[in-house]
């Protein structure tokens, strides 16, 4: 039983509420950050080494001490619960089950930042959680914690619940500042990064929500004690949030030195592929990293058993490995047509494109097509290595990473998968009914 | 602050762009850019076409940047440089974004008033590939009316933002902008209106495209049949420094004067633009400068040395050929007379070698009596 330091409360009866968060030892960090400098809380988080929860894994304390902070002009803490990506939950499930958790990581994080005004900018699809944050937010006031002199520290306050319109862009943190200020969400191009210019040119902090609800432990754990759980610079505990064909779908916290192989098949988390089948592919990190087949995804190019963290899953580069991301974890088992999910996966950002810079307006359409034509049989030899070239010359090349988020799964598709487009390309009509099968992806764990 | 572009070294002031330190340098070194345009703010980084790759960051951090950047949109460092068309990476993102640009427009070239002045022509003439590769129907957008001086044909826009930021930074209220997202983005009014401010006709001098067109002068004439003339007018709105696009002794067009970049100095209000198209009402200061290579200069030689007639240098000495045609060809012998056959020649007059052709016989009262005979 690994540690559990964000769900620990998770399922206690009425623990949405401020009495019962308070029983478990709710706003005891705020307490303690409270009566630290907002230094020492940056410090503490910088010695916890907490990678943001976001995707990118970009060390938190890190980001917050490259805020500017000119004299006089306000600065801002926004938390990014537009949780877009396909396969990702994890902060859907904190925001509705544990919400005082992460309202206490807002107050901490908003002090240490300097944060009069924070705000929380949530994606409209997630109508009803709204309305639960702003409840325990009430509450939070109602009790002191928010406000005007919050505990007699001189340090005031307010926290803003933004819905969103539902633009899987506005997860993008320029794109999403521009949408707070009430704007199309177009990404900005950078620099200046949103510590120098953020929401109306003020220097502006955007964090995810799992990263800020991980403050929290940390300051009740203090920075060195969070530090020793993990493996190496994967520090404390992740959300995953499991779907696809497994036995039990969920959102599960790891800390980070279980293997692959024992997150998709113990019963404690994933509880192995569903309906007896054998696992295929997998994309451990949300829908934009690349997809992993299951021979590399159980163990690494050099023959090391994968774990759950940053770095392994990371190992071997976008050649034979993939990326942490934002611990969306989806399995893909034998009956899964791999150029049929790229096509799904391609179609989405095709839609999601803001179509503000040329690669990605007119890049992701054009992938789209060909795949499309790919999948339901018209296409041809050639189109699979244009595929590869269009995707090519979109990534990287974008103003935001949405670009390169499209282009790396129908990179990663082609590269481990290119036989099963080539399958498509030559069994045209019988690709239609019949899936290319496991190859020699297959599962060597259940096979051998 | 000391940039080099390309082996190119220049002395430029802070924060200027890499852009504006390569058109300073000039030349080949200046990536093309389709959506910056220095007087309009926040424009730029968007159409990617003049992405560079900075092999240095500066002096103080030599190491290189790891993604392209946009040149329009980065600021010079210390000791900075940068490889524009040295780079086999940058010509390959540049290609690809040319095809990208070019991948839904419609090629009307020849039916679009842009052709000749028109900057996506340009650019793929210089970083296009000769064919396509996308073979799939091209996106079509509905026809919007945006009132009587400005055509919108949006099949034709690459989306630079340009005319959004001029409606943005220069009229008030703003009425267009983009509607839709990604592939379906366009430019539009809300609830198809006209655009009826003062100054809007920026929109059309900025489009690099043929997107956005005078409707004054459309399909009126091809740019490089009429003759641009600098001219001013006493304007109470604009400053009134315009350029008249002439053939003969009429006004066809008038536009903003574009500089070396294809950007106008002054912008020109409405009433300049779509009314006055009498030489009466200008002050004409003189022809336009025009670059050498554009089409415009087509026939008009301004500026030009006339080339030297062959002829000349051909007096006394004998033409020295390469080849002899009548060795390799059979047509064209030199013993047969084409001018005196009788109507188009046949293959059958060169089979008679060596032989003078013989003129058929024309009889022309016979011929004419045929003509009658019924």
């Amino acid at each position: 039983m690994s540690v559990k330091l964000l769900l620990e409360h998770d399922g206690k009866e009425g623990i949405r509420n401020y009495e019962t968060w308070a029983l478990n030892g709710g706003y005891r960090a705020v307490e303690k950050a409270l009566k630290m400098a907002p230094e020492e809380v940056v410090e503490e988080v910088k010695k916890s080494g907490l990678r943001g929860r976001g995707g990118a894994g970009f060390p938190t304390g890190m980001k917050w001490s490259f805020l500017a902070k000119p004299e006089g002009v306000p600065r801002h803490l926004v938390c990014n619960a537009d949780e877009s990506e396909p396969g990702t939950f994890k902060d859907r499930y904190l925001m509705e089950f544990l919400p005082h958790l992460f309202i206490e990581g807002m107050i901490i994080s908003s002090y240490a930042l300097g944060s009069n005004t924070s705000y929380i900018y949530i994606r409209g699809e997630y109508a009803w959680i709204p309305d639960i944050l702003e409840q325990a937010i009430a509450e939070a006031k109602a009790h002191g914690w928010l406000g005007k002199n919050i505990m007699g520290t001189g340090f005031d306050c307010e926290i803003y619940v933004h819905r969103g319109a539902g633009a899987y862009i506005c997860g993008e943190e320029t794109a999403l500042i521009e949408s707070l200020e009430g704007k199309r969400g177009n990404p900005r191009i950078k620099p200046p990064f949103p510590a120098v210019q953020g929401v109306w040119m003020r220097p502006t902090v955007v964090n995810n929500v799992e990263s800020i609800a991980a403050v929290v432990p940390i300051i009740n754990l203090g920075g060195e004690a969070y530090s020793k759980i993990g493996v190496g610079r994967s520090t404390g505990t992740k959300l995953i949030s499991a779907c696809g064909n497994i036995n039990k779908p969920g959102v599960y916290e790891i800390d980070m030195t279980i293997s692959v192989e024992e997150f998709i098949y113990s019963d404690e988390y994933c509880g192995g592929i569903a309906k007896g089948k054998q696992l295929k592919a997998c994309i451990p990190g949300g829908s934009s990293v690349p997809i992993l087949p299951a021979n590399l995804l159980l163990k690494t190019a050099k023959g090391e058993q994968r774990m759950m963290n940053y770095e392994s899953l990371s190992d071997g580069g976008f050649q034979t490995g993939s990326m942490m991301g934002s611990g969306g974890f989806i399995v893909l088992d034998e009956d899964q047509c791999v150029v049929r999910h790229t096509l799904s996966l391609a179609h989405f950002y095709m839609h999601e494109s803001c179509g503000q810079c040329s690669p990605c307006r007119e890049g992701t359409g054009w992938m789209y097509r060909i795949l499309k034509n790919l999948e339901y049989g018209k296409g041809k030899m050639a189109d699979i290595d244009l595929l590869w070239d269009v995707q090519r010359r979109i990534e990287g090349n974008t103003i935001c990473p949405l670009g390169d988020a499209a282009a790396w799964p129908v990179a990663a598709a082609i590269r481990h998968f290119r036989d099963e487009f080539e399958w498509h390309v030559l069994n045209p009509d019988e690709s239609q009914h019949r899936n290319f099968g496991l190859a020699h992806y297959a599962d060597d764990l259940v096979t051998a | 602050m000391k940039i080099t572009i390309d082996n190119i070294s220049i002395d430029v002031e802070p924060g200027t762009t890499i852009l504006q330190a390569a058109r300073q340098i000039g030349g080949e070194v200046t990536p093309p850019a389709m959506c910056y345009y220095s007087s309009l703010e926040n424009s730029g980084g968007k159409c990617r076409t003049c992405l560079v790759e900075v092999s240095k960051g500066s002096e103080k951090d030599p190491r290189p940047m790891p993604k392209l950047v946009a040149s329009c949109r980065t600021a010079v460092m210390d000791g900075m440089e940068v490889r524009s068309m040295t780079s086999e990476r940058v010509l390959d993102a540049r290609k690809g974004v040319t095809e990208f640009l070019l991948i839904n427009h419609p090629l009307d070239c020849p039916i679009c008033d842009q052709a000749g002045e028109c900057d996506l022509q340009d650019l793929s003439y210089e970083h296009g590939d000769s064919g396509s590769r996308y073979g799939f129907v091209k996106r079509t957008f509905e026809k919007e009316d945006l009132g009587p001086y400005i055509q919108l044909n949006m099949n034709r826009c690459i989306m630079c933002f340009r005319c959004v930021y001029v409606a943005e930074q220069l009229t008030n209220p703003r009425e267009h902008g983009i509607l839709d997202r990604g592939w379906d983005a366009q430019i539009s009014t809300y609830i198809n209106k006209a655009l009826e401010n003062e100054f809007i006709g920026n929109v059309i001098d900025v489009c690099p495209v043929g997107a956005l067109t005078d409707k004054t002068f459309r399909f009126k004439n091809r740019v490089w049949f009429t003759k641009p003339l600098d001219a001013h007018r006493d304007c109470p709105t604009c400053a009134g420094k315009v350029r008249l696009w002439m053939r003969g002794d009429d006004v066809f067009r008038v536009t903003g004067r574009k500089d070396k970049w294809g950007e106008i100095e002054d912008w020109v209000c409405n009433e300049c633009r779509f009314h006055k198209k009498k030489t009466s009402d200008w002050v004409i200061e003189g022809p336009t400068k025009v670059d050498r290579h554009s089409v415009i200069s087509q026939g008009h030689y301004v500026g030009l040395k006339k080339p030297n007639d062959p002829l000349e240098i051909l007096i006394g000495k004998a033409p020295k050929h390469t080849i002899d045609i009548h060795k390799v060809s059979d047509v064209n012998k030199p013993d047969i007379d084409l001018s005196l056959i009788a109507g188009p020649a046949h293959s059958d007059d060169f089979n008679r070698s060596n032989t003078a052709p013989q003129p058929k016989e024309i009889n022309l009262q016979e011929s004419k009596v045929k003509k009658n005979d019924p």
